[in-house]
């Protein structure tokens, strides 16, 4: 299991590389990454802020269930903070499991806990200004199918 | 103990950190010594229904109590991933 949070960029290709290449139980490796949009065509950057210590806590917490929850071989999350702009990589998951639904589910149970469960907040910067990006109410809900 | 606060929390009462001595003995007790302050942590504390809280690090609920705790944070809903 490996929990990195940080401001640098991160190669997704070599990540994932790495993080297949080291398995050797399992059969299924699911990645995910995450991607600073532009949904209204007007998004200069995208600030993220983070809760130092806490962060770090909160995604091995997540990371360790779902390795229980799953029987995971190995997990992986990268989160980036700081000033990204659209089309960079704000994060990734990468999962291992025997078979792709473990790999599958384990990664997507990831994602619902950090959107919602981590402590990270997204403001927007567009040209009209700054904003703090809402959380949704489906994110929320998302996190009562586990 | 220490009392940390983020995004537009940390806006609204314009400091990312502070230490206070208190006597409070919940969260719920700490939010209203601090509301009772001035008028810039009444207003970052006006609806807790937009606010979350962590205590030493662990997200809880505001009744939640404060012996022996050494950090607390007030924070909007996580926006991560």
């Amino acid at each position: 299991m490996r929990v990195v949070v940080q401001e640098d960029p991160f190669d997704l290709g070599e990540e994932t590389n790495r993080f297949a290449t080291a398995q050797s139980a399992s059969g299924a490796v699911v990645t995910f990454s995450g991607i600073v949009r532009d949904v209204s065509a007007g998004l200069k950057a995208m600030h993220i802020e983070h809760y130092p210590g806490m962060t770090e806590r909160a995604l091995m917490e997540i990371a360790r269930t779902a390795i229980d929850r799953w029987s995971l071989e190995d997990v992986l999350a990268i989160h980036r903070y700081g000033t990204l702009k659209p089309g960079e990589q704000i994060m990734m998951v990468a999962t291992a499991a025997r078979h792709r639904k473990d790999a599958f589910e384990a990664a997507e149970y990831l994602m619902d806990y950090l959107k919602s469960r981590a402590p990270f907040w997204k403001r927007e910067q567009s040209g009209s200004g700054e904003e703090w990006v809402a959380s949704r109410a489906e994110d929320e809900a998302a996190l009562n199918r586990w | 103990m220490d009392i940390l606060y983020f995004a537009w929390v940390r806006e609204r009462i314009g400091i990312p950190k502070e230490r206070v001595t208190s006597e409070a003995e919940t969260v719920m007790d700490l939010v209203a010594e601090l509301r009772a302050r001035e008028d810039r942590y009444a207003a970052a504390f006006e609806d807790l229904t937009a606010l979350r809280v962590a205590v030493d690090q662990e997200l809880a609920d505001f009744d939640a109590p404060l012996a022996g705790v050494r950090e607390v944070a007030f924070f909007p809903p996580m926006t991560g991933g």
